[in-house]
C-alpha cells in the first residue's frame, strides 16, 4: 500500500490499477459507485476515443466509457 | 387516444432492468408488438403497456424506463420507483416485478435487483442474453442463484425468442400462487451499518409524529441521496424541516464512520459478491477478448476515426442512393392515382380535394418511408452489433462542445437527410435533457427538402461568378453556406436550450460498451417495423389533416366554375391531340397553350381571392421588411405542410400551373420579371437570400412538428419548435435583407 494514489485518468492503455477512493458524494460519485467502481476493485484501461476523451475501462467483467470529468473523480493505485 | 392506464380487469406485472439489457426485445417477445403508449401523469415519461400474449389469464405488462439504480434523482427516474410502490394516481400497483438482467454482466445488473428485492414485491429474475454466457466463457448457475434468493430465475434470449414460454408460465404461476416474500435478513440492507439503521428508526419516528407514513425504502433514500427526489417532494409538501433533520442525521453518520452514500453501494456489492460466489464464474484470460481486440482498432486515433467516417458515409450514401428509387416509385404511384381520378371525375371541388388534398397529403407522408426504413435498418444493425455505442464514444468529445453527448451525433447527422427519422432516432439517447435538446435542434439541420428551394433561388438570382480559375463558383458557395447555416445556428441554440430550458445536474456519460456480436435479423426487423408503423399511424394522420386544411384555405371561398370549365376545355384539347395525330397538330398545340395560360391566370386569380390569399394580403406589412411581396408571403404560409411546396405554390401564383420544379426556366423567368406596383423588381439578390435564410431556419414542415409531438407526447414542444424556429427565421431573413439592401 506504499504506492501513491493517482487519478484513474492517468492510466495508459493496457495498464491496471486498484480503486482507492471515489471523490465526492454527489450524483457523479454515486453513479460511479453504482456502476461498480468501489474501493479495492481492480480496473484496467482499454482504450481512449480518437479525440482523447472519453476512455474505455474494464471493471467487474464489463466495459464502461468514462469522460475525463468523471475519471478524475476516481483515485487508483497502479498494479505493478 | 392510446389508453394511459392498464385494463381494469387484468392482473398487472412490471418489467424493469438496466439500459441495454434487451428489455424492449423481451417486452415485444412477451406482448407482441401491440403496445399501448401513453404518458405517466405529470411527467413526460413514456409509458408502455402490453398484454401478455398466449396466456389464459389477462395479464398486462408495464415496461418501466431502463435504470441503473432506484435512487431517484429526478422526476423521470422516480417513475420506476413510484410505479413499483403503487404511488402513481390511477395506476394499479403491479403484483410482480420482473427484473431483467444481462446474463453476461450479472454482477453489475444485480445492483438494481438488490434494491427492487427490498420493495417487498414478488420478483422474477430474467437472465436475458443467455446466448452470450457461453460465447463469453462464463458459467452461470441460475438454479443456485434461484435457491439463494428464493425467487424464480428464468434464462432467456429474447432476440432469438428463447425461454419466452417458460417465462410466461412462470409469470402465470407466480400470480396464481404467490411465493413467500423474502425476509428482511436476506436483504442487502441488512448489511448496512448499525448506525444507519438507528438513523432510519429515528427519522421514521419523527416523520410519523408529523403525520407522514413513508416506506422504509423512502427513508433509506432520504438519508442516502443528497437533495434527492423524495426530499424535494416532502419539502414541497410543506415539511421543510426535513432538510435539517436529514443534515443532522448525516453528520451523525459521518462521525460514526459511516460514509454516505458510499456505504450503500459497498454493502450492496458485498452482498452481490456473496450471492454470486460459486454461481457466476468468469474465466479470467490473460489475453484480451476478441471484442477488446476490435476495440483496440476502432478506438485507435486514426483507424478509429477513419472507420467511423466510413460507416457514416455508407449510411448516408445509402439513404440518398437507395431511398431515391422507392421514393420515385411512390411519386409515380401518386401521379398515376391523380391522373386516374382526373380521368374519372370532371373538374370540381371533389376532384380537387382528392387530388390536391388527399393524394397529395398522403403522398407527402408515404414519401418519407423509404428514408426512415433505410436509416432505421442501419441504426438497428449498428445498435445490435454493438458499434452504435462506440460511435457515441468516438464523437462524444466533439458533441460536448455544444453541451450534448456522443449519442446526439447520429440523430443530428440523420437530420441532414430528413428531420423526421432524425427525431425518431433520438430515442437512443437515455438522458432526457440531452434528448430534448437534440430533438429541438434537429429540424435546424439542412434537410433534403430545403435543397430544391435553394437551387431555385440560387440559379435564378445569384450571379454566375467564378473564382480561382473556375474551380469555385459563387452559386456553389452560397449553396454551401445555406446548407451549413442551420447547423451553425444550432450551436448557440443548443447552448441556450441547455442553459435556460434544461438546466441542472452535470450530464454524466457513464456508458456501457457491450462486446461486439452478430446482429439478429429478428430484432432488426422488429425495430424497423415498429418505427415505420408508429410514423405512419401517428404522424400520418396529423400530416394528412394539415394538408386538407391548407388545401381548403387555398380552395375556398372562390367560385371555381369558370376555372373548372377552362380546365375541362384544356383537357378536351389535350385528349384530342393524343388521339388524332393530324397535321394540324401545331395549331392545336397553340390552342392548348392558350387554354393553359387561361387556366393558369384563373387559378392565380382564385388564389388571390382565397382565404390564403386574404391572409397573404393581411401579412404583407409583416413580410415587407423581409423584402417579400404578398405572393411570397402566401407561398411561405402555404408551404407549412412541407417546405418544397413553396415551389409549386409560387408556380401557381405566378400563373405557371402548379407542376413547377426548381429547374423550371419559366418560374425562374417569371420571378425575375415580377414587379412591385411601383415598377421596382420584387426579386433581387437580397430578397432571394432572405427567402433562403428563412427556409434554412424555419419550421415549415408539418411532418417534423407532428413527429416532435409524437416523440414528446405533448403539444408543447412542437409549438415551441415552431415559434422559436419561425422567430429565428424571421430575424435571420430580416437581417439578411436589410444588410444586402444596404450593401448593394
Amino acid at each position: 500500500m506504499s504506492l501513491p494514489k493517482i487519478s484513474l485518468d492517468e492510466l495508459q492503455r493496457g495498464e491496471s490499477a486498484v480503486i482507492a477512493e471515489i471523490i465526492g458524494d454527489d450524483v457523479v460519485a454515486s453513479r460511479l459507485m453504482e456502476m461498480g467502481l468501489i474501493e479495492d476493485e481492480p480496473i484496467a484501461m482499454v482504450g481512449r476515443a480518437p479525440m482523447g476523451d472519453p476512455t474505455e475501462y474494464a471493471v467487474r467483467g464489463y466495459r464502461i466509457s468514462l469522460r475525463k470529468s468523471e475519471s478524475v473523480r476516481v483515485l487508483v493505485r497502479k498494479v505493478p | 387516444m392510446p389508453s394511459n392506464t392498464v385494463t381494469k380487469d387484468a392482473r398487472v406485472v412490471a418489467l424493469i432492468g438496466n439500459p441495454n439489457t434487451g428489455k424492449s426485445s423481451l417486452f415485444n417477445a412477451l406482448c407482441g408488438m401491440n403496445a399501448r403508449v401513453g404518458n405517466y401523469p405529470g411527467v413526460t415519461v413514456e409509458q408502455k403497456v402490453g398484454r401478455l400474449s398466449g396466456t389464459t389469464d389477462l395479464i398486462d405488462v408495464i415496461d418501466l424506463p431502463g435504470t441503473y439504480s432506484l435512487a431517484a434523482r429526478s422526476a423521470d427516474e422516480a417513475v420506476a420507483v413510484n410505479v413499483l410502490s403503487g404511488e402513481i394516481p390511477q395506476q394499479i400497483k403491479p403484483e410482480v416485478a420482473i427484473v431483467i438482467l444481462d446474463a453476461s454482466n450479472v454482477e453489475r445488473n444485480l445492483y438494481l435487483f438488490s434494491q427492487i428485492y427490498e420493495l417487498g414485491l414478488p420478483v422474477i429474475v430474467v437472465m436475458n442474453m443467455w446466448d452470450r454466457v457461453t460465447s463469453e466463457g462464463l458459467t452461470v448457475n441460475a438454479e443456485l442463484l434461484s435457491q439463494r434468493l428464493g425467487v424464480p430465475v428464468v434464462c432467456t434470449s429474447a432476440n432469438k425468442r428463447k425461454g419466452i414460454d417458460e417465462l410466461k408460465k412462470t409469470i402465470e404461476a407466480i400470480l396464481r400462487s404467490p411465493v413467500a416474500t423474502p425476509q428482511p435478513e436476506q436483504f442487502a440492507r441488512a448489511m448496512f451499518p448499525a448506525a444507519f439503521h438507528e438513523e432510519v428508526k429515528q427519522l421514521t419516528h419523527w416523520l410519523e409524529s408529523q403525520g407522514r407514513k413513508p416506506s422504509t425504502y423512502q427513508i433509506d433514500r432520504l438519508l442516502i441521496d443528497s437533495d434527492g427526489h423524495f426530499q424535494k417532494l416532502i419539502c414541497q409538501s410543506g415539511l421543510s424541516d426535513i432538510a435539517t433533520k436529514i443534515d443532522e442525521a448525516r453528520s451523525r453518520l459521518q462521525t460514526a464512520g459511516c460514509k454516505v452514500p458510499m456505504f450503500e453501494t459497498k454493502a450492496r456489492y458485498a452482498w452481490i459478491r456473496k450471492l454470486i460466489d460459486g454461481a457466476v464464474v468468469r474465466q479470467e484470460s490473460r489475453s484480451a477478448s476478441p471484442s477488446d481486440r476490435i476495440d483496440r482498432w476502432l478506438t485507435h486515433r486514426w483507424v478509429g476515426m477513419l472507420f467511423f467516417v466510413l460507416v457514416m458515409f455508407v449510411v448516408f450514401q445509402s439513404i440518398t442512393l437507395f431511398a431515391k428509387y422507392p421514393m420515385d416509385g411512390i411519386q409515380w404511384l401518386q401521379s398515376q392515382a391523380s391522373s386516374g381520378v382526373e380521368a374519372m371525375l370532371g373538374p370540381g371541388a371533389l376532384r380537387s380535394l382528392i387530388v390536391d388534398g388527399i393524394i397529395g397529403g398522403v403522398g407527402g407522408v408515404i414519401v418519407f418511408l423509404p428514408q426512415i426504413a433505410i436509416l432505421f435498418l442501419f441504426i438497428a444493425i449498428l445498435e445490435d452489433c454493438g458499434y452504435m455505442a462506440r460511435a457515441a464514444f468516438v464523437m462524444d468529445k466533439l458533441m460536448t462542445t455544444v453541451g450534448l453527448s456522443g449519442k446526439s451525433f447520429l440523430p443530428l447527422m440523420s437530420s441532414f437527410a430528413c428531420a423526421v427519422p432524425g427525431i425518431m432516432a433520438t430515442r437512443t439517447i437515455e438522458s432526457r435533457k440531452d434528448r430534448m435538446v437534440t430533438l429541438l435542434i434537429a429540424p435546424l439541420m439542412s434537410c433534403s427538402a430545403r435543397l430544391p428551394v435553394y437551387v431555385l433561388m440560387v440559379s435564378a438570382f445569384v450571379p454566375e461568378s467564378k473564382y480561382l480559375g473556375g474551380w469555385v463558383t459563387l452559386q456553389g458557395m452560397v449553396l454551401m453556406f445555406m446548407q451549413s447555416l442551420g447547423a451553425l445556428v444550432a450551436i448557440p441554440v443548443a447552448w441556450l436550450l441547455k442553459k435556460f430550458f434544461f438546466p441542472g445536474e452535470p450530464a454524466t456519460f457513464l456508458m456501457e460498451l457491450h462486446s461486439y456480436k452478430w446482429p439478429s435479423p429478428v430484432v432488426i426487423y422488429q425495430r424497423v417495423w415498429e418505427r415505420l408503423v408508429s410514423f405512419v399511424v401517428r404522424a400520418g394522420t396529423l400530416i394528412f389533416c394539415t394538408s386538407i386544411l391548407v388545401w381548403a384555405a387555398v380552395y375556398f371561398p372562390g367560385d371555381h366554375s369558370s376555372l373548372d370549365a377552362s380546365v375541362a376545355n384544356l383537357e378536351n384539347l389535350q385528349s384530342e391531340v393524343s388521339v388524332t395525330e393530324s397535321e394540324s397538330e401545331s395549331e392545336k398545340n397553340i390552342g392548348i397553350e392558350q387554354a393553359q395560360e387561361l387556366v393558369n391566370q384563373k387559378r392565380s386569380a382564385l388564389i388571390e381571392g382565397s382565404f390564403l390569399g386574404m391572409v397573404g394580403h393581411r401579412i404583407e406589412p409583416f413580410v415587407k421588411p423581409l423584402g417579400w411581396d404578398w405572393k411570397i408571403g402566401v407561398a411561405v404560409v402555404a408551404s407549412f405542410p412541407a417546405r418544397e411546396v413553396i415551389i409549386a405554390t409560387l408556380g401557381t401564383i405566378y400563373s405557371l400551373g402548379s407542376d413547377q420544379d426548381e429547374n423550371s426556366q419559366g418560374l425562374q423567368h417569371q420571378m425575375q420579371v415580377a414587379e412591385w406596383p411601383d415598377g421596382k423588381p420584387v426579386f433581387s439578390l437580397a430578397t432571394a437570400l432572405s427567402i433562403m435564410v428563412f427556409f434554412a431556419l424555419c419550421a415549415q414542415c408539418s411532418a417534423t412538428l407532428m413527429t416532435i409531438r409524437r416523440e414528446t407526447n405533448s403539444w408543447r414542444w412542437p409549438i415551441f419548435s415552431f415559434v422559436y424556429m419561425t422567430t429565428l427565421a424571421y430575424i435571420g431573413a430580416w437581417l439578411t435583407y436589410q444588410c444586402f439592401r444596404i450593401w448593394s
